[in-house]
């Protein structure tokens, strides 16, 4: 097993059992499909949305040479510097000199998952600069020195007395007792920050190759702030981002919110398509945007699961998962938890070390029936237990099939040792789970039927003789 | 500055497009480019004015949004002064823009204006901003701002109560109406475009509502009858 599968099991287990854990998550997510389920309502037809907002990615994703160098040309045409990075570190050295060049010192950045998968942050801060989160749930999450819990809600598995102890040690603040108070707490240190930040740094939810806009989402308006305060922004866009038409959005902007968080829109949509142009006041005086392949190439070279880039990272497929309810986000030691990360991180960090992410599935469906993008989620789960059997496979399971085979083609000896088994059956039923149990690894956590009393062709035979 | 990988990338892409994808997700699906236009499937929009309208303040209710419906333009001032009074107004920023610029005048309170340079220190000190907008979207109950039709691109995020004043005949249906406009107004859709649908919010703790995360805590809606 694999250092991360190892990770994987102990934390999954620890956080299974924990019940205070769970209730949080069941509250946070049981308001989550009511305010879902109401918005979903007022579609004319929810099934052909999503076909339509599928389609778009669709055609974006398999023209994707093509959309990128207009997006590219289209950012350039108002004064945009593109750069494409081949990978995290390439990435992260640019937007590092981009600040050394410009003399910066503090930055203020909104969320960004593409900046959480290159460790973007601490590359950063290795490099002597200040980064703060100016997302709420991230920037909780980065005084508390963990990871995002989840794609859309960072800090989903804190209560306010968690956070409320956190502010309290890393910001110096009075206690609070409400979700209020502590938003403006954060609110006013944050006030502070974008006016003293000499550089931004954002993600994208979308770019639009057709007129070179960048298209961010948020709700706190910290993505806005933190775009058009300081002279110096940065953008980090992962390739995939890319959308061919501007009404492409009008799709999926609703539907990035209905799925996301059950809204009609999130409360500010933002289209940056250049630095300050002539005739404006305000907005910064340079703008970057990082195109970041990271593997996603290698995605797309797998034409069964290319349609995982249609991603627009809502958060619904983690929100229905049994797993992703039940071990919660960080058991996942990924940057994309719940089905799509279990899909994606094997091809973005390698099948080998993350292929155990798709054998924790129920295979239930419910991520790729709620995916606004049509992603076949769980068949691609199966397709990478697949690959992963077929390129390494494990030694035992030929000789154990092949003995099996062996057995059930000789009625003799089937005949022999079915009533062993059922003698064997109350032993086993009183070990069940426990380690003298040579079937306790599936056992352990899996009922054991009691075999029934006769065999079907006993019954048969019986039958028959009473007549 | 190291160096750009964008042959590298583009070399990569090709490559795997070689192969083509399986269109799963088009089975028994009638949007493309003979069916319907995508936005068919969203929530309907109705055709009258009036109805518009309704759907309008029903969104801006449940996003916390305040519509006040003014007559004429000099309903619009008299609104503004007594939002100034109930919420003791100080200070506001706004910017020149034909349906506000006598309303803002007659409050005589000290103003940034953000359409000529400023000081971002001092916009953040006053106690709301003042502002146009390109369009309203029934749909969503959202409003559409470019740095021409409101002052920027802080004005309408900075102050902790925004006031934008719009007229029933900017109201639109839904966003591919408002891209329509946008190209109308501008040719192609500028540097900066907005949309705001009510005001600021989180949910980050315990996925409970709070308004006013960063941005405005109050969003107010002068719809002025034309």
């Amino acid at each position: 097993m694999s250092t991360e599968s190892v990770q994987f099991h102990r934390d999954a287990d620890r956080l299974t059992h924990d019940l205070r854990h769970r209730a949080l998550i069941q509250k946070a997510l049981g308001g989550y499909y009511i305010k879902r389920d109401e918005q979903k309502k007022k579609y004319t037809d929810w099934q052909q949305a999503r076909a339509s907002a599928a389609a778009a990615k669709y055609e974006a994703v398999n023209h994707l040479d093509t959309y990128l160098i207009e997006l590219s040309d289209k950012l350039a045409a108002r004064g945009t510097k593109v750069f494409w990075a081949a990978d995290g570190a390439e990435a992260a050295d640019y937007i590092a000199s981009v600040a050394r060049g410009a003399g910066v010192k503090r930055i203020i950045k909104s969320k960004s998952m593409t900046g959480e998968e290159i460790h973007l942050p601490q590359a950063l801060e290795k490099a002597g600069l200040e980064v703060v989160e100016s997302d709420l749930g991230e920037f909780i999450v980065q005084l508390r020195g963990e990871p995002p819990y989840h794609i859309v809600f960072p800090s989903m598995h804190l209560t306010r007395g968690e956070i409320d102890a956190t502010f309290q040690k890393k910001l110096g603040s009075a206690h609070a007792d409400t979700p209020e108070e502590l938003t403006m707490i954060a609110r006013n240190v944050m006030r502070q920050k974008y006016c003293e930040a000499d550089m931004g740094i954002s993600g994208a939810n979308f770019a639009v190759a057709e007129t070179g806009h960048i298209s961010i989402t948020e709700n706190e308006g910290n993505a806005r702030l933190s775009t058009s305060l300081p002279d110096l922004l940065v953008t980090i866009v992962g390739i995939e981002k890319v959308v061919p038409k501007l009404d492409d959005l009008a799709v999926l902007l609703p539907m990035l919110a209905t799925a996301g968080a059950g809204q009609n829109m999130t409360c500010y949509n933002t289209l940056l398509g250049g630095p300050r142009q002539p005739g404006e006041t305000d907005g910064p005086r340079e703008f970057h945007v990082v195109l970041l392949d990271n593997r996603r190439t290698a995605l797309l070279a797998d034409p069964e699961q290319r349609d995982a880039l249609h991603c627009i990272r809502c958060g619904a497929c983690l929100n229905v998962c049994p797993i992703f309810k039940n071990i919660g986000g960080h058991s996942y030691g990924t940057t994309y938890q719940g089905p799509i990360g279990s899909v994606i991180t094997p091809h973005l960090r390698g099948l080998q070390s993350w292929k155990h992410l798709s054998f924790s599935s129920s295979l239930c469906g419910a991520c790729a029936e709620t995916c606004p993008v049509k992603i076949d989620l769980h068949h691609h789960l199966l397709q990478n237990r697949r690959n992963a059997i077929e390129q390494k496979p494990v030694w035992w399971e030929k000789p154990i099939f092949a003995g099996f085979a062996w057995f059930m083609r000789r009625p003799g000896l089937y005949r022999f040792a079915a009533p062993m088994l059922r003698l064997a059956a109350p032993v086993l039923h009183a070990i069940r789970g426990q380690d003298i149990d040579p079937l306790s690894l599936w056992t352990r956590t899996r009922d054991l039927p009691v075999p029934p009393s006769q065999s079907f062709k006993e019954y048969w035979r019986d039958r028959n003789a009473k007549r | 500055m190291p160096n750009d990988s964008r042959e590298l990338i583009l070399r990569r892409i090709r490559k795997a497009l070689a192969v083509t994808a399986p269109a799963r997700h088009l089975v028994g699906a009638v949007t493309g480019p003979s069916g319907h236009p995508p936005q068919d499937w969203l929530p309907p929009v109705p055709a009258s004015e009036a109805e518009r309208i309704a759907l309008f303040e029903k969104n801006s209710l449940d996003l916390k949004t305040e519509v006040r419906r003014c007559s004429d333009a000099a309903a619009a001032a008299s609104e503004l002064a007594a939002l100034a009074r109930e919420n003791n107004w100080k200070s506001i920023g706004s910017h020149r823009f034909a349906l506000g610029n006598e309303a803002v005048s007659a409050l005589g309170l000290p103003v940034v204006f953000t359409d000529q340079p400023y000081e971002t220190a001092s916009l953040e000190r006053c106690d709301a901003a003042v502002s146009g907008c390109d369009c309203l979207v029934a749909q969503t109950g959202g409003i559409m701002v470019t740095s021409a039709s409101a002052g920027g691109r802080v004005l309408s995020v900075l102050a902790p109560h925004h006031v934008v004043v719009a007229s029933t005949s900017q109201l639109l249906g839904d966003l591919a109406d408002a891209f329509a406009v946008l190209r109308k107004h501008h040719g192609s859709p500028p540097a900066f475009v907005s949309f705001i649908t009510g005001p600021s919010r989180t949910g980050d703790i315990e996925r409970i509502l709070v308004l006013g995360a960063h941005g405005p805590k109050k969003l107010t809606v002068l719809l002025v009858q034309a």
